[in-house]
């Protein structure tokens, strides 16, 4: 076990070409090598974007504006594309929100599997093989006839697994998962969780978790970074961001979840307001606009992550400090 | 390979259920098998030989078609001209939706400056009408066949660019091309099997209704003594040398029309039934 960590990200800043919005800023976290790590944030703060500049795929008219992501000893920022393919798919992957449509219609699957192959290794003969194992692992039942079946012959769940398939094939070190549970039901949800969790404790891969859905992460996950409007606005162990969040926007996201303990009369509380966009923050506290405990002090300065005792905290007043 | 031949079977099995499609697929038969005859030269008599005595002849045992003023058998002449006008369209056409196609996709998938690149210039060529570029094009090339069919391919290329831009545009927005890219395919190869087989529905289509009017615009190019020259006959100059005998030899006229009118129907209704055949939500209706 070495120390350097998998997949570091130092100070990563993207914005929009034009006009520029600053909308992810200052973002920094790792990912150690076997070690799942959580993202968790409302949609628009940030954390799709941030995944998809790891894999060099932001959308056209956004770009990197600071920072760096090393992986593997390489900064990912400076590869060309050719390079940057050759990591994608091979090294890391990533699986994705909506399952319907991530499956070519016109394309048998086994076909489609067996594209990963030949755009990395190429195909031999023991590829055909590769891809049933794999189908079988995931939990697709009757592997020969789903090799020969289109996508649309699948249920959500059903393809949702097949795409995990495709992303494990050819065992990257880093799996990306982007809220690939959102579009299920319940119940599938936990099976695909339970499968994922299974697979990559049994190829010791990282991961990278992204959902605002802090229930789905707590299992899942051994470390999680809550971002708020572009910035990390906490991070630490998920035990401990569970027993006492320090944040209030972690406090008020936490507080927001169903628990099994309370009786089913009460009414979920819910943080008041809307998320702030991240280009409109200025020199202030993203969350000031919503939080009980603000003071003037964040209105007028941009809280740094500090660390305090095992999970650091962006904010000036912190839950659980005098 | 196994599953190419399904996939044909398939499709054909959906085609064969369009009633248009089938009656567009036996009227292009027989045209071909038309033009075919010439090929091999089973016409009764040679399309320009002369026979003086038999000077606009109506149909008969002897000439089916007639004769022209010349004593040219109409119908040896007719299955000839049908010949050069599908071996100048096809030519026309395969060149078109060749480099229209390859374009087309090129433009929708790069986009950027080349997007725009391809698009204003087929937006130049759509902006004359299709007969006059075409009587350009061929006023500057000369009369050969393949310089006929070089200038309508000319002419139909920017209907294939557009037809297969349009839909790359939709398709590489999907969320399967997204996870393509993510997962390290090369662009090539996402264009190639990923993206052509997606789009390739309308491109199909395109080209059966392509053929049709490029077999009018040649035979609008003969009308006008621009495309095949005499004796050789073809179908739009034997309506235009029969224009002034119409009145009195209606045989020299009715006949070559008939069977260009017969091919385009044809291949219209074959249009029909490949749009219905290829389109999964049809299918499943």
């Amino acid at each position: 076990m070495n120390n350097e960590p998998l997949l570091s990200v130092f100070d990563l800043g993207i914005a929009t070409v034009q006009d520029p919005r600053t909308l992810v800023n200052s973002v920094s976290f790792h990912i150690n090598s076997g070690e799942a790590v959580g993202v968790v944030g409302e949609s628009g703060s940030g954390k799709t974007l941030s995944a998809l500049t790891i894999l060099g795929l932001l959308p056209r008219g956004v770009e990197v504006i600071s920072g760096e992501i090393i992986f593997g000893g390489k900064n990912l920022l400076n590869l060309n594309s050719e390079e940057l393919r050759q990591i994608r798919g091979n090294e890391i992957a990533m699986i994705y929100q909506d399952p319907m449509t991530a499956l070519n219609p016109v394309m048998k699957l086994g076909k489609q599997l067996l594209e990963v192959i030949a755009s990395h290794d190429g195909i031999n003969t023991n590829s055909e093989n590769q891809v049933r194992d794999l189908l079988s692992e995931v939990g697709i039942p009757d592997v020969n006839r789903a090799m020969e079946s289109y996508a649309h012959e699948f249920s959500g769940g059903m393809r949702q697994r097949i795409m995990i398939a495709m992303a494990l094939l050819l065992s990257p070190k880093l799996l990306i998962a982007d809220e690939p549970t959102t579009a299920l039901d319940v119940t599938i949800q936990q099976q695909i969780l339970a499968l994922v969790s299974d697979a990559r404790k049994k190829r010791n891969m990282s991961m990278l978790w992204i959902t605002h859905d802090l229930g789905v992460v707590a299992n899942l996950v051994n470390r999680l970074n809550v971002m708020y409007a572009g910035r990390i606005v906490e991070s630490g162990s998920v035990e401990e961001i569970f027993r006492k969040p320090k944040h209030p926007y972690t406090a008020g996201l936490l507080s927001s979840l169903p628990t099994s303990t309370g009786t089913n009369r009460e009414r979920l509380t819910s943080i008041s307001g809307v998320p702030e966009k991240p280009w409109l923050v200025g020199n202030s506290c993203g969350f000031a606009a919503r939080c009980s405990r603000a003071q003037s002090r964040c209105h007028n300065e941009i809280p740094q992550l500090v660390s305090k005792e095992e999970n650091s905290v962006a904010c000036f007043f912190p839950l659980g400090s005098k | 390979m196994r599953n190419k031949e399904e996939k044909v079977k398939g499709a054909l099995h959906y085609y064969l259920q369009s009633t248009s499609g089938v009656v567009g697929a036996v009227l292009v038969l027989l045209m071909v098998i038309v033009a075919f005859c010439s090929i091999f030269g089973i016409t009764p008599y040679d399309p320009v030989e002369q026979h003086v005595e038999n000077i606009l002849q109506g149909p008969s045992t002897h000439f089916w078609f007639g004769t022209d003023e010349f004593g040219r058998d109409v119908f040896s002449r007719t299955l000839e001209g049908m010949r050069r006008s599908l071996t100048v369209s096809i030519s026309a056409v395969t060149f078109a939706a060749t480099l229209g196609v390859s374009f087309g996709i090129l433009a929708g998938y790069v986009g950027k400056w080349f997007d725009q690149l391809v698009t204003r210039i087929s937006d130049v060529f759509f902006a004359f009408p299709a007969i006059l570029l075409a009587l350009a094009i061929v006023a500057s090339l000369g009369n050969d066949w393949h310089d006929t069919a070089l200038a309508i391919g000319v002419v139909y290329t920017p209907i294939f660019i557009r037809v297969a831009r349009g839909p790359v545009l939709t398709v590489k927005e999907m969320d399967y091309i997204k996870i393509s890219r993510v997962l390290g395919f090369s662009s090539i190869r996402i264009l190639r099997k990923h993206i052509f087989p997606n789009v390739f529905a309308p491109i199909v289509v395109q080209v059966a209704l392509s053929l049709s009017w490029a077999i009018l615009t040649e035979s609008g190019l003969s009308f006008l003594g621009l495309g095949t020259q005499p004796p050789t006959p073809s179908l739009g100059l034997m309506v235009s040398e029969a224009q002034p005998l119409a009145a009195f030899a209606w045989w020299t006229l009715v006949f070559p029309s008939l069977f260009i009118t017969i091919v385009v129907v044809g291949l219209n209704l074959v249009g029909d039934g490949l749009r219905d055949a290829l389109d999964p939500a049809r299918r499943s209706s």
